[in-house]
């Protein structure tokens, strides 16, 4: 198919104009907050840095790796994503696979019980009281608990269950396994894409949560690193509306280390797990959400 | 196997056997088990801030227990409903949420189609997978995230006043943070820049799942591949296209939390305050609990009879369009 007329070709160079456009819109952002991570501090105040640094430092960095705050909330949030993770897994898969068997007793009822979640909620004030209540204000567990069950990784999973050949479950209970046994031996392995799936989206989640530990801790111990980040941002917006007349008494104070470098090297410090792991997983995520968008 | 051998005694459930449902729930009583982690999460988590609503008709005091401090507050019925709809308010909040939702909706709905639609042309293996990688990026980081780069480029400095100067759309830097008026714009635009990719994955599916004759047969009536767009893929699209869209407008009440949380300031707050906010500020900045209970109810409510309605819609439309 060597022929191909102008238009087409017009019609390419539009869409691959498009595209590259696209990928300069998307990447840009992130160069572009990586590369004032490692300029200078006193020369980025003066501006013009946009695809290149001018004056290559580490000097933000070697600020974070020695500023306590931030280290400790990087620690808290591997924490949660290590806990959590697995756990929210496991409650979730175990809940998946009842669901998915077409013979258990009220199977409807229980599966509307919580479905039913995902479309009505009490709101964000009777659900801190609950917190409150339950003694999980200020504590690791507000980060965990709570998250425990998503209902739609839930149905993804119940999904990918019942589309499993029924014959090994039925060989396995000719072989006197209970209900538990299959489930670890048999379910459990073969699941293992759309819990790969589920993993990644949990995992993500926990790295970026934010608000539960703005919200709903006090500690500075039980500060997140994104937490910490939404702070380092309060204080630059404030910072930036006063009047340039004060900026410019202060930049001489800011010349070392500018917090607009610390804002930025600590922005890249949160992003790069993210943008190191998911290409990786990439085509985990996009079968599973294919699975679950053919299925609902 | 071992237990194969012993041929188990156990009754091998036949599909369609009826037995009595007593019998069938202790022959389950595992598959019970594995429920109730999730089940008491649920309960705790989700059910009880249910039930903890009432706290939007009485005048809740904090202190003691809190499904206790119910018997002591006093019964107010609609009151705090009625607060929210005469103080004004209302419909400064109810304006923001929906135009912020709507604007996201106008710019973000299409995006992802003529982006998949785009892609979708690139024959490359390579360059496509490339051009899919990066667009999903910003879809994975926090809005702690994005906020912080979005107000970096549209900072004085930054890239974005740094094009329109130089061609000359404006001679001094915009000050996008510091007129409510932007604001709207910015969390469309912001909305559009971070999931567009990532809502791309729908429609490619669906587009991987057009039947490739229907290509061949075009091609061979000497169609050209902006034909092949405009009369094979997107009409094949459509029901997705319809469905997708129903069930955005079934979620504009749900116009965000973190990015207008997380980007404004006092000097735009007359256009950013969306529903969600502004229960936060006056629940938990303010401990105006009941009040904040109330607004927050509203929302819930007139959300899900919107869920309601558009599922239905979906139904309809799906049948109708699939088959």
């Amino acid at each position: 198919m060597k022929s191909r007329s102008m238009g087409d070709m017009l019609y390419a160079g539009v869409v691959y104009a498009f595209l590259l456009a696209v990928v300069f819109v998307t990447f840009y952002p992130f160069w572009n907050v990586l590369v004032l991570s490692v300029n200078s501090a006193s020369d980025t105040i003066k501006g013009g840095i946009y695809f290149w640094p001018r004056e290559l430092t580490f000097t933000s960095y070697k600020e974070i790796l020695t500023d306590s705050e931030i280290m400790h909330a990087v620690w808290v949030t591997v924490a949660r994503t290590v806990i959590g993770t697995p756990l929210s897994v496991v409650v979730i898969s175990l809940l998946a696979y009842p669901l998915s068997n077409r013979d258990l007793v009220m199977r409807r009822p229980v599966t509307l019980y919580f479905i039913f979640t995902m479309y009505f909620g009490g709101g964000l004030i009777p659900y801190y009281m609950v917190l409150k209540t339950v003694h999980l204000i200020d504590t690791f567990w507000v980060f965990i608990l709570p998250g425990l069950v998503n209902v739609f990784y839930m149905i993804l999973v119940r999904t990918y269950i019942e589309q499993l050949p029924q014959e090994m479950v039925e060989s396995a209970k000719i072989d006197g396994a209970n209900d538990l046994q299959i489930f670890f031996r048999v379910i459990f392995p073969l699941t293992m894409p759309v819990l790969a799936t589920i993993a990644l989206f949990t995992a993500v989640g926990h790295w970026n949560a934010w608000f539960d530990s703005y919200a709903f801790t006090y500690k500075s111990s039980l500060k997140t690193l994104q937490a910490v980040l939404v702070k380092i941002l309060n204080q630059y917006q404030t910072g930036s509306m006063v009047s340039d007349a004060q900026k410019l008494a202060d930049s001489a104070k800011r010349l070392a280390v500018s917090s607009d470098t610390i804002r930025m090297a600590a922005t890249v410090v949160a992003t790069l797990p993210i943008v190191l792991v998911y290409p990786f997983l990439q085509r985990y995520f996009v079968k599973g959400m294919t699975l679950g968008a053919v299925k609902s | 196997m071992k237990a194969f051998a012993e041929q188990s005694p156990r009754p091998v459930p036949l599909p369609g056997r009826r037995t009595a449902v007593w019998r069938r729930l202790a022959q389950q009583k595992y598959l019970w088990l594995m429920i109730v982690p999730a089940f008491v999460c649920t309960l705790v988590f989700s059910y009880a801030p249910m039930f903890g609503l009432y706290m939007a008709f009485i005048n809740y005091q904090p202190g003691g227990s809190f499904f206790g401090s119910f018997f002591h507050g006093k019964f107010v019925g609609l009151e705090w409903f009625r607060y929210f709809f005469n103080n004004g308010d209302f419909w400064i909040v109810m304006r923001n949420t929906l135009a912020q939702s709507l604007l996201s909706l106008l710019l973000g709905f299409p995006a992802p189609i003529i982006l998949a639609l785009a892609i979708n042309e690139v024959r490359s293996g390579f360059f496509k997978k490339i051009f899919q990688t990066i667009s999903y990026l910003p879809h994975f980081i926090s809005w702690v995230i994005a906020a912080n780069i979005i107000i970096t480029l549209l900072s004085s400095q930054g890239l974005v006043n740094k094009v329109l100067m130089l061609l000359h759309i404006t001679d001094e830097p915009v000050a996008f943070f510091q007129h409510g008026h932007y604001f709207w714009w910015i969390i469309a635009s912001s909305n559009m820049w971070k999931d567009m990719g990532f809502n791309a994955i729908m429609y490619l599916a669906g587009i991987a799942s057009i039947n490739p004759e229907l290509y061949e047969a075009a091609k061979v009536d000497g169609a050209t591949r902006m034909k092949l767009t405009r009369y094979i893929t997107l009409p094949a699209l459509r029901p997705t296209i319809v469905i997708l869209l129903i069930l955005a407008v079934g979620g504009v009440l749900n116009a965000g939390f973190d990015q207008q949380y997380l980007m404004q300031n006092d000097l735009v707050l007359k256009y950013s305050d969306v529903i969600d906010t502004y229960t936060y500020r006056y629940g938990l900045q303010n401990s105006m609990f009941s009040y904040a209970a109330a607004v927050g109810m509203f929302k819930s409510v007139v959300a899900f009879l919107l869920v309601l309605m558009v599922n239905r819609l979906a139904k309809k439309v799906n049948d109708q369009s699939l088959f």
